[in-house]
């Protein structure tokens, strides 16, 4: 492996086994309602793929990156929000024109910071500026002050906390604890029928191959080292004259983009987008998803946030009283378990043996693999 | 109303004609009665719902984990009960009703994605289901969407109306007017403090009633708090109310912060029995948490209490109980939920069909006459005509009916001069 490949030679399949699973075997396989499910569960792998920079590589975990995911659902769910509330539609209202929210709370006119998110090209760039600067800020305040560890991690959940409460206390602005509902249309295109979430699913799954291929960039570039030189002994680092901090919040910020891009991704194939996706519950279940994938691994933390979501739906389907119970024993047994989650399963137990068996067909041309790994479990 | 007044019409002699000519095939056909009484399924449903010969599909979509699971519980009971009752007396147009459970957990997301697996996988004939405003509002686009049947049992407040929804409990004006006038009549009440929790119910009633209060009742609203979901801490309000001394407290705190406002307003030594207290959000469940010893004597304003003494509620009680076990309480959301699953059959059957746009259009008109409230009739707008009534708390955490309403009160969505 050489330092200017963005992937060696396993990684590369991994990255192909992943596409196939997520282009052609999932859609093929499912119906439109579970597509849909697929594309939501997807939103936080965005999420996952950010905290393997930020926590699996820099050592920064952060319990609050449902904020970035919320900061990016709301800037996507204002445009929309705004787009369903044409004149025409909101006509009972006492002020038509208005978000319906904004009605029933007694606000008579469109606030100010409302209004730029009539423009989607101005929502675009909110969508990835207003969690970027807002990651810069606490990350410019905490870093260079060396606040690390635990009270970072503390402190993100407290913004999270913070944020929530924002929202659902100033409900005339924001939909309080309701969150935006009824989203409806994105530039004229209806949004809500299933030949739209199958168009929604595919331009999700580019997005996070964008999103893969850039995590995979900063990995194998000169940054991902130093990124892990710092996690494993930061003063040595800081000592050797590079600025810790300023690494730090470069990983955190690109955590918050990728969390954004998630909330958006969600506010469009959901059609939804509420407060009880940026408190501190959920920005939990996000690090989870991470540590059952694995935080090491990129791809890992995608397939885990895929069979957690999954085992969550299925299991509340099943069991709609006892589900919880099944899922808390699934984290606990991968964590005591398998500390490096799904990834390090297969580093350690599956990998060795195709390993071996590639070994003992040398025959064989490259890039062949057996047919039980096509099923894309994660390559590491 | 209207099938007796068509029936006055007939003389009599006419309808024991018609009555023994009914009678005549009846018998000849009495081993096949049920199969005579179920018509053809493709019949009464044309749209692909998951109705077959013998059996219809419906969905029970409520919070069974999390926060809300605790209130939502007794939605899910009751609504198990009003199925496994209705399929003991034969189903709905001969076919057993079957119910798919799925659990909403507390998350509003989460009751989107399963009321919509329950339409477009499950096909379910109707829903039964939601219970906070937040879950109703996430679950409504889906329903209209997809065109499936909500029956949604919760007092809420108002300012929505759908073809896709039958609200089976109060709106807002309904609920809280009745109560209001009466408290301002007995105590003679002229200054109101207002506390709630922080969304869009206990606001949008808390205006309801603040028009009424100062352009009915001539009164005054001396404060206006809230509070966020789950908080627990009312001291200073607590204070406020001892400074300003209000004739009234009116709340519409929901859920656990229940259980902390009634022990702190008992602790700063505001008595119930001298300070009337009027809430919108205490039913026999939250008591259940508070303790009867913290909220004797507050005022309840709502449209069910377990202690009516009526026939049905007679039966319905221990019914209840019997499926539930003997120390479950039922409040007014658990009776409205209850209400759902017979409302929804007996639109099936006036419509003859279970096609959502046929009971769509069936509904108004649809009366319950064995709901444990009394006598239930749906509106053209689908929410339900229903007393109101207010209840005083006792000891034993049972509420004992003060006043009725003489009437069934209208139900008015989008209350005109309260908005």
């Amino acid at each position: 492996m050489t330092d200017n490949r963005f992937f060696n030679r396993s990684e590369l399949i991994g990255i192909l086994v992943l596409a196939v699973f997520l282009v052609v075997v999932l859609p093929l396989t499912l119906d439109v309602f579970r597509l849909n499910l697929v594309a939501k569960y997807l939103t936080y792998a965005f999420v996952a793929l950010g905290l393997v920079i930020c926590w699996g590589y820099g050592g920064i975990l952060s319990l609050g990156q449902g904020v970035f995911f919320g900061l990016g659902g709301y800037c996507m769910a204002m445009f929309l929000k705004l787009e369903a509330s044409s004149v025409e539609n909101t006509k009972i209202q006492s002020t038509p024109g208005i978000p319906d929210f904004m009605d029933w709370n007694q606000i008579t006119a469109l606030p100010f910071f409302w209004k730029p998110f009539n423009s989607l090209t101005f929502t675009i760039a909110a969508i990835i500026l207003v969690p970027g600067i807002f990651a810069l800020i606490i990350g410019t305040a905490m870093f260079k002050r060396r606040v690390g560890g635990t009270y970072f991690a503390i402190i993100t959940q407290a913004v999270a906390a913070i944020l929530t409460i924002l929202i659902v206390g100033q409900q005339g602005y924001t939909g309080g604890i309701n969150g935006m509902t009824d989203l409806r249309t994105l530039k004229g295109w209806d949004i809500r029928p299933d030949h739209a979430k199958i168009v929604l699913y595919f331009f999700e799954v580019g997005c996070l191959f964008v999103c893969i291929m850039i995590a995979q960039f900063v990995r194998h570039s000169k940054l991902g080292r130093i990124l892990v030189a710092m996690r494993e002994k930061e003063d040595r680092v800081r000592f050797s004259g590079y600025s810790v901090a300023n690494f730090k919040i470069f990983a955190f910020c690109i955590a918050a983009v990728f969390a954004a891009i998630g909330g958006a991704m969600f506010a469009l194939n959901v059609g939804f987008m509420s407060p009880s996706f940026v408190g501190i519950v959920p920005s939990i279940e996000m690090v989870i998803y991470t540590a059952v994938g694995g935080r090491l691994s990129i791809l890992g933390a995608i397939y885990g946030t895929l069979l957690v979501n999954f085992a969550k739906t299925s299991l509340s389907e099943t069991f709609p009283e006892l589900w919880l119970f099944g899922l808390g024993g699934l984290f606990i047994a991968v964590v005591l378990a398998f500390p490096n989650g799904l990834a390090g399963i297969w580093g350690d137990y599956v990998q060795p043996r195709i390993d071996r068996l590639i070994a003992s067909r040398k025959s064989k041309p490259d890039g062949w693999t057996d047919s039980s790994v096509a099923d894309g479990a994660p390559a590491e | 109303m209207s099938d007796e007044a068509n029936k006055g019409l007939l003389s009599p002699l006419r309808r024991k004609l018609l009555m023994g000519m009914a009678a005549v095939p009846a018998i000849t056909m009495l081993p096949r009665a049920s199969f005579a009484q179920a018509p053809a399924t493709s019949a009464v449903n044309t749209t692909g719902l998951a109705v077959t010969d013998t059996e219809v599909t419906v969905g029970i979509l409520h919070s069974a984990t999390g926060t809300m699971a605790i209130s939502e519980t007794g939605s899910i009971e009751a609504e198990k009960l009003a199925i496994e009752q209705i399929n003991a007396m034969g189903g709905v147009l001969g076919r057993k009703i079957k119910f798919i459970q799925e659990d909403g957990a507390s998350d509003w997301p989460t009751f989107a994605e399963k009321a919509k697996k329950l339409l477009v996988n499950d096909k379910v004939a109707a829903i039964m289901g939601c219970w906070t405003s937040a879950s109703r509002k996430a679950v409504l686009p889906v329903v209209e969407q997809y065109n499936g049947m909500l029956y949604y049992p919760t007092f809420y407040e108002g300012l929505e109306q759908s073809k896709n929804v039958i609200y089976t409990g109060q709106e807002a004006t309904q609920q809280i007017l009745a109560g209001l006038n009466w408290i301002a009549k007995e105590k003679g009440a002229k200054t109101f403090f207002f506390i709630g929790s922080d969304y869009i119910w206990p606001r949008t009633s808390n205006k309801i009633a603040r028009k009424h209060v100062e352009n009915v009742l001539k009164g005054k609203v001396v404060g206006e708090e809230y509070y966020a979901l789950g908080s627990t801490q009312f001291n200073s309000v607590i204070n406020k109310i001892k400074l300003t001394k209000p004739d009234v407290i009116f709340t519409d705190v929901v859920g656990g912060s229940n259980v902390a406002f009634y022990k702190q307003l008992k602790a700063a030594g505001i008595d119930l029995a001298k300070q009337p207290l009027l809430t919108i959000s205490v039913t026999e469940d939250e008591i259940d948490g508070i303790g009867g010893e913290n909220i004797a004597g507050a005022y309840a304003c709502m449209k069910y209490f377990q202690s009516l003494d009526n026939p049905n509620n007679k039966a319905f009680v221990p019914a209840f109980k019997k499926a539930w076990g003997e120390k479950t309480v039922i409040g007014d959301v658990t009776q409205a939920a209850y209400l759902g699953p017979w409302l929804w059959k007996l639109t099936v059957e006036k419509a003859g069909s279970f096609d959502v746009d046929k009971i769509a259009a069936a509904s108004p008109g649809v009366e319950f006459k064995g709901a444990p409230e009394g006598y239930v009739r749906i509106h053209e707008n689908h929410h339900l005509w229903s007393k109101t009534r207010v209840g005083r708390a006792k000891l034993d955490g049972q509420f004992e009916l003060i006043y009725e309403t003489a009437d069934l009160v209208e139900p008015d969505p989008f209350p005109k001069g309260y908005q």
